[in-house]
């Protein structure tokens, strides 16, 4: 009786197996990629034309409301800082949403990087927030809802441009900070950043993404020499609205080269669209295991009772 | 023709010439004040008189407006020969809002494609000024052309006394 129905359940529990192993595949297939808000706005920073007067960081500053800086904004010391034994620049936190880093290739006059966030279509930082604090905006913006936020910092983790910040000083409600495009007070509006209408060299052209891309390759086109091939962000991590032309290489004005193309969502797409089926299948997964187990044990037990009434039943002899 | 006819041609063409250099040197301005950014810096007075001399003809700046020709690759397909224009001001095709959303529009909307990616007035006047002032030996600090109101010193926080390095967690 027990091994019929040992059978039947080893059966049932491959068919559930093959089912969601199918299931997950067609979930993971139609979930497919997001291919981004077209008319979404970005801007287009050229490092052939900065000439890291920081103007933009003096800009976002005010606006933001953000703490007084350590040193004046027209202090070019800055660019010497580095952290971590030298490894690391200036970047991002809690009072500079945006930093102007400068690199000395060999050769080559200084070139000035903006760093912020990069908007991306489809941010990794939002999908590793948990409490669903981040979001993508049609306007092109990657916002986030600090009331919610409950500073796990996984975002801090995701981000592949090390952008999102956490507000250590204050101790209590403490957020993670970051650039959001001005979404709430220009962008929706269709006004171009505090930042952008700062810069006296035109470094930064705000329009719409696709546009932008149109204009980055015509400058390509134009000025055979001046840059390399590649609008940094075009694809990049599936593709960001605050896009890169550069003189050099990226990997020398500090651009991770690892993250590739794909988006970080795809390296977990697939594994979080099982989730909820593990979730209900392996309940009763377990629970028949542990049925299974428990009737091996009944019969042990049966058999272990004869041996002792035999023992007995010698005992007498 | 007789000899008094030539005359008289080349009399007309010289009063032509006369008049229409008369009509372009009282068109040009002596000075020319760039206020844009008065929030933060003092206008500039731009010495017209000073730089257009300095400059071999007015192309180097006014590219195909002025009808002096030009000898930039990019327009010289079609602006080889263009006339000289009603206006020939900066701001007349480099606008100061370059990325309002009336602006973007219009550009958008751009019946002159080989124009797109026009830089705006700020990023013509930097483009033109700094780079020839590089070439030149000119100056090109900020602060050589601009200088800075109370509000801009506040803006560029001038009084900032922290040291460097303060960054928390970097």
């Amino acid at each position: 009786m027990s091994g019929i129905s040992r059978r039947k359940f080893l059966a049932a529990s491959v068919a559930v197996g093959a089912a969601t192993t199918l299931g997950g595949t067609k979930k993971a297939l139609a979930a497919g990629s997001f291919s981004g808000y077209p008319d979404g706005m970005g801007v287009l920073v050229d490092l052939t034309r900065c000439i890291g007067c920081r103007s933009c960081e003096a800009a976002c500053n005010k606006e933001q409301k953000l703490p007084d800086p350590n040193l004046p904004f027209d202090d070019m010391s800055v660019f010497d800082q580095t952290f971590h034994h030298g490894t690391q620049k200036r970047r991002t936190d809690e009072s500079a949403y945006t930093v102007v880093n400068r690199y000395t290739p060999e050769g080559s006059d200084p070139i000035y990087r903006k760093v912020q966030c990069n908007h991306c279509a489809e941010p990794a930082c939002l999908s590793s927030c948990s409490v669903n604090a981040y979001t993508k905006t049609k306007e092109g913006a990657v916002i986030y809802n600090g009331s919610v936020c409950v500073g796990c910092r996984n975002c801090m983790i995701a981000c592949p441009f090390n952008v999102p910040a956490y507000s250590y000083s204050s101790a209590f409600g403490a957020v993670v900070k970051k650039c959001i495009f001005y979404h709430e007070t220009r962008l929706k509006d269709g006004l171009p950043p505090a930042c952008v209408e700062i810069c006296p060299q035109e470094a930064l052209t705000f329009g719409k993404r696709k546009d932008l891309l149109k204009i980055g390759h015509q400058r390509i086109q134009t000025h055979p020499g001046r840059y390399i091939d590649r609008i940094y962000g075009e694809k990049e991590l599936g593709g960001t609205h605050w896009m890169y032309l550069s003189p050099i290489p990226v990997e020398e004005v500090g651009f991770d080269p690892r993250p590739g193309n794909e988006p970080i969502i795809s390296h977990v797409k697939d594994f979080l669209g099982v989730v909820p089926m593990v979730l209900a299948i392996w309940p009763a997964l377990f629970t028949g295991f542990h049925l299974l187990a428990k009737n091996q044990e009944g019969h042990e037990d049966h058999e272990h009772e004869i041996e002792q009434q035999h023992d007995e039943e010698g005992g007498q002899q | 023709m007789n000899a008094k006819q030539i005359l008289t041609t080349l009399m007309m063409v010289l009063a032509l010439i006369v008049v229409g250099s008369t009509a372009m040197a009282a068109d040009m301005p002596e000075q020319v004040t760039i206020d844009t950014m008065v929030e933060l810096f003092e206008a500039v007075e731009f010495d017209h008189d000073m730089q257009s001399e300095l400059g071999e003809d007015c192309s180097v700046c006014h590219h195909h407006t002025t009808g002096t020709g030009t000898t930039d690759d990019r327009c010289i397909s079609c602006h080889a020969n263009s006339d000289e224009l009603e206006t020939v001001a900066c701001i007349n095709c480099h606008v100061s809002d370059p990325f309002s959303s009336e602006q973007l529009s219009r550009e958008s909307q751009e019946i002159y494609q080989f124009h797109i990616d026009r830089p705006g007035l700020k990023g013509a006047y930097h483009w033109n000024c700094t780079g020839c002032h590089e070439e030149m030996g000119g100056p090109t600090g900020c602060e050589d052309c601009h200088a800075r109101t109370p509000e801009g010193g506040v803006f560029y926080h001038k009084d900032a006394t922290g040291s460097a390095g303060e960054g928390g967690h970097l």
